[in-house]
């Protein structure tokens, strides 16, 4: 899609820049809504691609200083790199905190990359982040009753298939 | 041993039931923060504006029941919100604010024009006692006990459904 196609409802670029990927996908879509406008389902479209935006906001201060920073010390810098691939960012859920571009995750690895320059254990940062939110913020979870079941399903997978597989050889 | 054949189909069946019960009932993606039951982290924060009291741990474990609003200028829900905000100061609970990730001219505008709740106002512009609170977004919402121990969470803006709930919950902690 051109930038200045004649229903384009995206102001006209300036001659040769090139829209991007992102921006061509947000213009076709705004485009594919303007043409549905007289019908109820546009509104109802356009109504919902406001309300869903992703993120409601961001905030207007710049990340904190150890968000996007390595630390000097390159050892404790693998420490604290370690640490957040394994934390949830809690605003994308699905993402670490090393991998999120979240204010909030900054924030977290700031914190981490703070606490681990103090001289605090892994370990520690992350029972701290247990107690408040929950074994979920971890991606590694710890053993105990109702995890059992996760660590031991491989191990009884692997014997199920040697017992098939035993099965087999014998006939 | 004829019935070993059906195995691959009770497979299916039982992964079919497994993805069709996972799409009606999706899971919930709030996050209960866990501190609950606990005293108030300890935290001192200066104030969000000059004409207001910064917010700390100590302040919070004042006699008498308080609710603890997490909340940011640049958050669209927290517009939403704040009218109940201010129906609840009218009723008389004790509302404190903390501020996260903003700016005081900001803050200033955001009071001006959607109502100004708060006894006290924090500031915590890297998160960081939002995190001890165990909150992971804006707007979140905290009812601490005259002891300082928190006794109530909630997740996300307050409407209008949700007053009832916010009221017991100070109530029961009188």
């Amino acid at each position: 899609m051109s930038a200045g196609t004649k229903n384009s409802v995206l102001p006209e670029r300036s001659r040769g820049t090139k829209p991007s990927a992102a921006e061509a996908v947000f213009s076709t879509l705004l485009e594919r809504v303007s043409r549905l406008r007289s019908t109820r389902t546009g509104w109802v479209l356009a109504f919902v691609l406001l309300v869903t935006s992703p993120a409601f906001a961001d905030s207007p201060l710049p990340p904190s200083h150890w968000a996007n920073r390595q630390l000097p010390d390159p050892r404790q810098e693998a420490r604290a790199q370690a640490l957040m691939q394994e934390l949830r960012c809690l605003v994308c859920q699905g993402q670490s905190i090393a991998d999120s571009d979240a204010d909030l995750a900054g924030d977290m690895r700031a914190l981490v990359r703070e606490r681990i320059a103090a001289g605090d254990s892994p370990a520690a940062i992350r029972a701290w982040l247990i107690e408040r939110y929950g074994d979920w913020v971890t991606f590694r979870p710890p053993v105990q009753p109702l995890t059992w079941p996760l660590w031991a399903a491989p191990i009884l997978l692997l014997a199920a298939g040697a017992w098939i597989v035993r099965g087999r050889l014998k006939r | 041993m004829r019935g070993w054949r059906f195995i691959p189909l009770l497979v299916l069946l039982a992964f079919v039931a497994a993805v069709t019960w996972r799409l009606s009932h999706p899971p919930d993606t709030r996050i209960q923060s866990k501190m609950s039951g606990k005293p108030v982290p300890g935290f001192v924060l200066t104030a969000a504006l000059p004409g207001k009291p910064g917010l700390a741990s100590t302040d919070l474990a004042s006699g008498q029941p308080r609710l603890v609003n997490i909340f940011a200028s640049w958050c669209v829900p927290c517009i939403a919100e704040a009218p109940l905000l201010v129906d609840l100061r009218k009723e008389g609970v004790a509302i404190d604010g903390i501020a996260i990730r903003d700016r005081q001219e900001d803050v200033a505008a955001f009071l001006a024009r959607y109502g100004d709740p708060f006894a006290r106002l924090g500031d915590d512009r890297d998160s960081r006692v939002q995190m001890a609170f165990g909150a992971s977004g804006v707007p979140e919402s905290f009812v601490v006990d005259g002891r300082g121990v928190i006794r109530f969470h909630h997740y996300g803006p307050i409407t209008s459904t949700d007053l009832p709930v916010i009221r017991r919950a100070l109530e029961e902690v009188k």
